[in-house]
């Protein structure tokens, strides 16, 4: 039988079942043969806290979206095209996100009464007529696979199991993905046990074998590969890169890498890649808590390292003391905050962009630290290395505003090459700073950058006492005096201020819209998709996005009085919107939702056109 | 430095290459201490010792918390980091660990070290990282003024307990015992040849030492140790610790009880073989631990002196094996390779 193949430009598959099925690796390993095909994508995966919650339950359901297409794409997308639901419970989390007309894959061998009644189910959802606005495909995944490895010596439990690859098996045939890596990557994962690895291999194959010959499917997609930048390219996550920037940053500032940390989701995946690098000469200590991680960083920046934390809003509240010593010591210090819903604990593994005050001014006395937020999952290699030139040229601690979304999230990467990253080198103090050639003066600031000196314990000569108490200018000898204090709460503040950071650019590509919309981290996708939607309708929008929260670009105040009208979308209660407010004497037009989950792009493309067409 | 004890602590540390004296330890800053205080006794007694070390000043750091004894790096003419209370632990393991040329010590007192940083301390000492934590006992908070510390005794009238402290004490020994400190010894700020034997060992121990020195506040606790200090007394009292030598002074001696612990009998009561010989290399924490209980109730018998001295690898060394292991079996990072792994695809 030829089966009939459909040419798409994009699609948005959700891949949806319990958090025991493999949904997160299924979603992956489809990502990699997306990748690999040469689509642009971004991806989306949204899962409980819980590890396993309670089998088939609606906090059970762990979800990937993958957003593939023949050009570039901005986000993971809105509202999926194909829901691949492994058992009623996903089928109910996530039917409300699907337009009409969506395909539904679900794997019919789950849809029992039991199952069906977990999640409130009085029918089954497959067998009357309730799906009937969707193209429902009721497949019965598990049947399927465990009579496809009938002839394998393992359990019924590890041949159930693997239904997850057999689903893979067919939405890899049904969009014609390449199938060759995940074959090796199967065999690879499951070298250990290789009954479980050709099982595995064998489901895989069986179900994309089952969408070639069944009749159920009797159409196949052919999304084309997308026009990207000639180079070579990854699929990389925002964790991942951040990880990979550090690294880089490490190298480029010819700086040994100290990471102390403390496991918090969602940022614990930087500890974990980074300890893998040893090679590079980086050190990952665990820590007893977070106050120690953020600590032995410092200690290690005394001693002339790149020092480093990786954690989560809860953390940064930990480490606030500890960043306040840094801030008087004026020691380079890099803190990564990938934020998560709050407060408290709030929602560990949903998005937010809540932390932004807290990195400004949660700490004590006057207290300045410089921001940075990357925009997308692979920005965050840059933003990295950027936190990195800033902590060392000017000695002072640097938070480094990721979040969930970001981190978890993925898309293709164009690959830098070393020898374009920039050298963020500085070299360490060595020479008495005095004017009588002897003496050192650990205070004594560059005239330029007003950082002090950064003179390490191993160094003749320069031996001096640092500490969290008031410094006198210069000598760095403990002062009470009035006018010193007054005179280094300005100082460290011009230091900030004075921190070189590129202006801030503005797409408006005729130059004359009246409204601007501005974002900042992680909204940068969904953002810059909206105003396409909203340019594609006609109307004129501009758009710029903040990635140095503080300071701010030189130019954003003659930026944000070019426009009629600021708008800002943001997922916190106002939080940047109330310091330009303040700063800049702007009426920003704030739009806010704080779900755990990035905007859609259709949603803040009606928010922008509103704002352009009211009067 | 004795051959009994490891010697490996300082052996990363490069030497001086003049001889040092007392003179170039001391910092050109004024000591701020209450007059009288026994922290100016161990500044002293520090400041004497260092260059018996024989090893770069520069390669010395003193890290400390906050408490008065915490102003202490501010006296040493080193490197020194005054940080934030209860978290010099922490800050030390990071600089110790990335640094394993520097000889890190820690200045710390009994609140900072046993209230607000309890827990860098306990896991300092299971991690055995290369430091000398050196925790100045005064049993009562100083700097804020006099309240009761985790080491102040039952019923204590503070400002803060009018009616008497409620919580029973730390016993910074026991603690840090229970948490298998490699090394753990106990001295007195008015005893300086004792004082320094005991740092000569701590230094030259690879690993994390905690040394407790009780140190008088004669301001909010005066006499909290007189009784070790009264020439009269303190001779009944003070058992001293010294290795392969039995735990006996003139009038009392210690033997194991019939119920596995320890006790302190009178010296003529028993045979010269029934006196437990003191062994500080004992892997086995439980007699250590039963020496540290031996002053409760309070100063009736007070041992002094190293109670353990283990040998085992310290977190530093093995992190740098895990490096170098690393780089032998992969070879160096490259970036370039680190970034064109995993699955990649090329667009031209």
């Amino acid at each position: 039988m030829t089966k009939q193949v459909q040419q798409l430009d994009r699609v948005i598959i959700r891949f949806a079942g319990d958090s025991g099925d493999g949904m997160q690796l299924t979603g992956d390993r489809f990502t990699a043969e997306t990748a690999s095909f040469g689509n642009d994508l971004s991806t989306l995966p949204n899962f409980p806290a819980e590890i396993r919650a309670p089998a088939g339950t609606l906090p059970g359901v762990s979800s990937f979206q993958l957003h593939f297409a023949d050009h570039d794409i901005l986000t993971p997308g809105d509202a999926p095209n194909v829901l691949v639901a492994m058992n009623p419970a996903a089928l109910k989390a996530n039917i409300s996100d699907l337009p009409r007309g969506a395909d539904i894959i679900a794997n019919a061998d789950e849809f029992t009464k039991r199952n069906l009644q977990k999640v409130g189910y009085d029918a089954n959802p497959l067998e009357d007529e309730s799906l009937a606005e969707w193209r429902l495909h009721s497949v019965p995944l598990t049947s399927l696979t465990v009579k496809a490895l009938e002839e394998f010596d393992i359990s019924k439990k590890d041949a159930e199991r693997a239904k997850n690859m057999f689903a893979l098996g067919l939405l890899s045939w049904l969009y014609g993905r390449p199938v060759e890596a995940t074959i090796k990557f199967i065999e690879t994962k499951f070298a250990k046990k290789p009954a479980i690895a050709k099982s595995n291999v064998a489901a895989f194959n069986a179900g994309y074998n089952y969408g070639e010959t069944t009749e159920a499917f009797s159409v196949s997609y052919e999304i084309k590969p997308a026009p990207l930048k000639a180079g070579l390219y990854r699929n990389i996550s925002g964790n991942q890169a951040l990880a990979y920037g550090l690294i880089a940053a490490s190298v480029q500032a010819k700086l040994p890498l100290f990471l102390g940390s403390y496991p918090i989701t969602p940022a614990s995946d930087i500890l974990h890649e980074l300890s893998k690098h040893k090679r590079f000469g980086i050190r990952t200590f665990q820590a007893e808590d977070e106050i120690a991680g953020v600590g032995a960083a410092l200690g290690a920046a005394f001693g002339g390292a790149l020092g480093v934390t990786t954690t989560s809003g809860p953390g940064v509240a930990l480490k606030a003391e500890t960043v306040g010593l840094a801030v008087v010591t004026e020691l380079p210090l890099i803190v990564v905050d990938v934020q998560r819903a709050g407060p408290s604990t709030g929602m560990p593994t949903k998005t937010e962009q809540t932390d932004l005050l807290m990195a400004l001014y949660g700490r004590n006395g006057e207290s300045p630290v410089p921001v940075i937020a990357p925009a997308t999952p692979s920005d965050c290699f840059d933003a990295a290395i950027e936190a990195a030139r800033i902590a060392v040229k000017y000695r002072t601690p640097v938070m480094l505003l990721s979040d969930g979304y970001l981190a978890n999230g993925s898309e293709p990467w164009k690959l830098p090459t070393a020898a374009e990253l920039p050298d963020i080198s500085v070299p360490y103090t060595v020479e008495p700073n005095g004017e009588d050639g002897v003496t050192f003066l650990p205070f004594k600031r560059d005239t330029e950058t007003l950082a002090r000196p950064w003179a390490i314990p191993g160094t003749p000569g320069l031996e001096h006492r640092i500490g969290g108490i008031e410094k006198a200018d210069g000598t760095g000898n403990i002062s009470y005096d009035p006018n010193n204090h007054d005179l280094m709460v300005r100082l460290r503040q011009a230091k900030i201020d004075g921190i070189d950071v590129p202006d801030l650019e503005v797409d408006d590509p005729d130059g004359d819209a009246r409204v601007l919309v501005l974002g900042w981290g992680s909204t940068y996708g969904p953002i810059a998709a909206a105003t396409r939607r909203v340019r594609r309708g006609g109307a004129k929008v501009a758009q710029a996005h903040l990635r140095h929260l503080n300071p701010f670009p030189k130019n954003i105040g003659e930026v944000l009085k070019a426009y009629d009208k600021v708008l800002l979308p943001e997922i916190n209660l106002g939080q940047l919107a109330l310091l330009l407010r303040a700063k800049f004497l702007v009426d920003i037009i704030s739009y806010n939702r704080v779900r755990g989950l990035p905007f859609k792009a259709e949603e803040l493309a009606g928010v922008i056109q509103e704002v352009i067409d009211s009067e | 430095m004795s051959e009994s004890l490891n010697g490996k602590g300082l052996a990363l540390v490069p030497r001086a290459e003049g001889k040092q004296t007392l003179k170039d330890f001391k910092s050109d800053q004024e000591v701020r201490w209450c007059p009288g205080c026994g922290d100016y006794a161990i500044l002293a007694a520090v400041q004497s010792f260092m260059p018996e070390l024989g090893i770069k000043r520069e390669n010395t750091v003193f890290v400390s918390g906050i408490g008065c004894s915490s102003r202490f790096p501010y006296y040493m003419n080193t490197y020194g980091f005054h940080s934030i209370h209860g978290r010099a632990p922490a800050i030390a393991t990071g600089l110790a660990a990335s640094r394993p040329d520097l000889s890190v010590w820690v200045i710390t007192g009994d609140g900072d070290a046993l209230s607000i940083g309890g827990n860098h301390l306990i896991h300092a000492l299971r991690r055995n990282i290369n430091l000398n934590i050196l925790l100045f006992n005064n049993r009562i908070y100083g700097l804020t003024k006099g309240q009761y510390s985790p080491t102040s005794e039952i019923g204590k009238i503070t400002k803060s307990t009018p009616m008497g402290s409620l919580d029973k004490p730390f016993n910074p020994i026991s603690l840090a015992v229970g948490a298998e400190a490699g090394f753990v010894a106990r001295t007195i700020d008015s005893d300086r040849k004792h004082l320094h034997s005991v740092l000569r060992e701590a230094a030259a121990h690879q690993g994390t030492s905690l040394v407790e020195i009780y140190q008088n506040c004669n301001i909010f606790n005066d006499n909290a140790f007189e009784q070790l200090k009264d020439p009269e007394k303190r001779d009944v009292i003070t058992l001293r610790l010294e290795h392969g030598q039995p735990i006996a002074n003139a009038t009392q001696a210690v033997k194991v009880a019939p119920t596995g612990g320890l006790e302190v009998v009178a010296r003529d009561s028993i045979a010269e073989s029934e006196i437990l010989v003191h062994n500080v290399h004992n892997p086995d924490p439980s007699l250590a631990f039963a020496l540290s209980r031996l002053d409760e109730p309070a100063f009736q018998h007070v041992p002094i002196g190293i109670f353990r001295s283990v040998d085992r690898p310290s977190y530093d060394s093995l992190m740098s094996e895990q490096l170098e292991m690393a780089v032998a079996q992969r070879g160096q990072g490259d970036l370039d390779e680190l970034l064109q792994g995993g699955d990649t695809w090329k667009i031209s």
